[in-house]
């Protein structure tokens, strides 16, 4: 194998196919910088998912005056009945984590100053406002087995769960993701038939050489390689800039723009980047390779 | 060198063969001519030879080798002991002289220290030293024939396929050539030349094979063109 030779007919044939090798390395960039962002937003959702699963309680709501469900017909919760609960709940340890019991002067107090600047404070009393336990669990997942054993029983109006508010929050992230990308899949698609065609060309345009090559008994493997140097060049140009535009949505968008604005929510670290960048640069070279090696297989045939 | 045993050769889309049944031999070191009008079958014994066809019936071995057991991989082994040169010489005109034939090394992966010496001395066997830095368009088609000659010849194959090597060139051009291919057979190659031109079959008085219609009307030992008809 002789590396200048091939490194020169690798030059010359991007040289020649210029425009081509141009859209090849635009359309590798945009389609790879969408499906790198869309990985970014996958990490995005479980990261937050970390930070938040981590941070919800089930609320569990205990009757008050004005409640109406049927476990509230016996009226307000009585002081018995509030004791069994706490009891229960200790004794689901280790799945409740811990559990705090929050009075109807403290739910007042925190309604105060989450909503200070309403007008709604003045016309909201104290006991318009239920007691209730909070209750972190040690895995949030498993929801269901605290909601079983305490929705309907004679004192509990209802037993709330943060992570399905969350939830909705998270499958719309995760839905523009699955946008993203779907719309980086096609764009994928374009790049594939592009390179094919960008093969075809280069394939037809240095055919004098090829055909001579051929009867001076070149192997396949020699034959082909230079053009599929060309579109793995080409692919990976575009590849790297996709991961340095990668770069660039972490430090602005991430860093400066959306942490900056939204203090309360944590955001993807440089991990998650470095983990997609390899992935980006692999996909988009393979499949150039796999595109071109396939096309070539029809047009420089033995 | 060359068999061919019962080879039939049917395109598709064609009633009738390019060769029908074709048996013949050609040893190793001979220089033959393969006459017949156009369309007799010349240049599908030539394809055959050089396994850029398969035969429909009947087996081609070239080189000790059967070639229709010869898997794909193969092929380029065989053709790099096969030269070729053709009536349109097919050069590349962005490369000079000794580029053109350097190409035919380097793509057969073959290191730079064997390339700049081997290249100067088939330029010189071929006459055309002091012409290593033109180009194709810088030269006459007699020249140009030998720089074709050269890439052909410099990995020393031991069979010289020429398809019409002459059929671009005045006659006096042409002798030079035929000199050139008469000293490459000397030094040991095996020459399969087709052609039209009487003069020089009949001033050589080699061995001629005449294809007619795919079949062989003649075959002669220091024969002449047009002894048959």
């Amino acid at each position: 194998m002789r590396a200048n030779f091939v490194a020169s007919e690798v030059s010359s044939g991007i040289r020649r196919n210029l425009t081509m090798t141009m859209a090849v390395i635009i359309t590798v960039a945009v389609s790879l910088g969408l499906f790198g962002a869309s990985m970014l937003v996958r990490a995005q959702v479980s990261t937050m998912k970390d930070f938040w699963y981590d941070k919800v309680e089930v609320s569990i709501f205990l009757c008050g005056k004005g409640s109406d469900t049927p476990s509230c017909a016996g009226g307000p919760v009585t002081k018995a009945q509030r004791d069994q609960i706490k009891a229960d709940l200790e004794s689901l340890k280790p799945l409740v984590d811990s559990v705090y019991y929050e009075s109807q002067a403290e739910a007042f107090a925190r309604f105060q100053e989450q909503f200070k600047n309403s007008p709604i404070v003045d016309n909201v009393k104290p006991t318009a406002l239920p007691e209730s336990f909070r209750v972190k669990l040690s895995d949030p997942t498993k929801y269901d087995v605290v909601a079983s054993a305490f929705a309907g029983r004679p004192g509990i109006e209802q037993v709330n769960d943060q992570r399905k508010i969350l939830d909705k929050f998270f499958r719309l992230l995760g839905g523009l993701q699955l946008i993203a990308l779907l719309i980086a899949l096609s764009m994928l698609v374009v790049t594939v038939l592009l390179i094919v065609n960008t093969m075809r060309v280069a394939a037809f345009s240095r055919r004098r050489e090829t055909s001579i090559m051929r009867l001076v008994g070149a192997s396949n493997f020699y034959i082909q390689l230079p053009f599929l140097l060309e579109a793995a060049v080409a692919a990976g140009i575009g590849a790297i800039l996709a991961v340095v535009g990668l770069v660039f949505v972490k430090i602005i968008v991430i860093d400066q723009v959306l942490a900056t604005s939204f203090q309360f929510t944590a955001f993807v670290g440089w991990d998650a980047v470095l983990a997609i960048a390899p992935l980006m640069i692999l996909v988009g070279v393979g499949l150039a390779a796999i595109a071109a090696f396939f096309t070539l297989r029809k047009y420089l045939r033995v | 060198m060359i068999l061919f045993d019962g080879v039939t050769k049917l395109y598709a889309n064609q009633e009738r063969p390019a060769l029908d049944e074709v048996s013949l031999e050609i040893e190793k070191g001979e220089f033959v001519f393969l006459v017949g009008p156009s369309g007799s079958g010349k240049s599908t014994f030539l394809r055959l030879v050089l396994r850029e066809e398969r035969p429909t019936k009947g087996q081609v071995w070239v080189a000790g080798k059967e070639l229709n057991r010869l898997s794909n991989w193969k092929i380029p082994a065989l053709r790099r002991q096969i030269g070729t040169v053709f009536q349109d010489f097919r050069l590349l005109p962005n490369k000079t002289v000794a580029e053109n034939v350097a190409f035919a090394l380097e793509v057969i992966g073959k290191p730079a220290s064997h390339i700049r010496k081997v290249v100067p001395e088939v330029l010189e066997v071929v006459g055309l030293e002091g012409k290593e830095e033109r180009r194709p368009d810088e030269l006459s088609g007699g020249e140009q024939q030998r720089v074709a000659i050269a890439r052909a010849f410099v990995n020393r194959p031991i069979l010289l396929i020429a398809d019409e090597p002459t059929g671009n060139l005045d006659p006096g051009t042409s002798v030079g050539i035929m000199k050139l291919l008469d000293r490459i057979n000397q030094l040991g190659t095996t020459v399969v030349m087709s052609t039209h031109d009487q003069a020089i079959v009949d001033q050589m008085r080699r061995r001629v094979i005449e294809l007619e219609g795919g079949h062989v009307v003649r075959d002669q030992s220091r024969g002449v063109y047009g002894y048959a008809r």
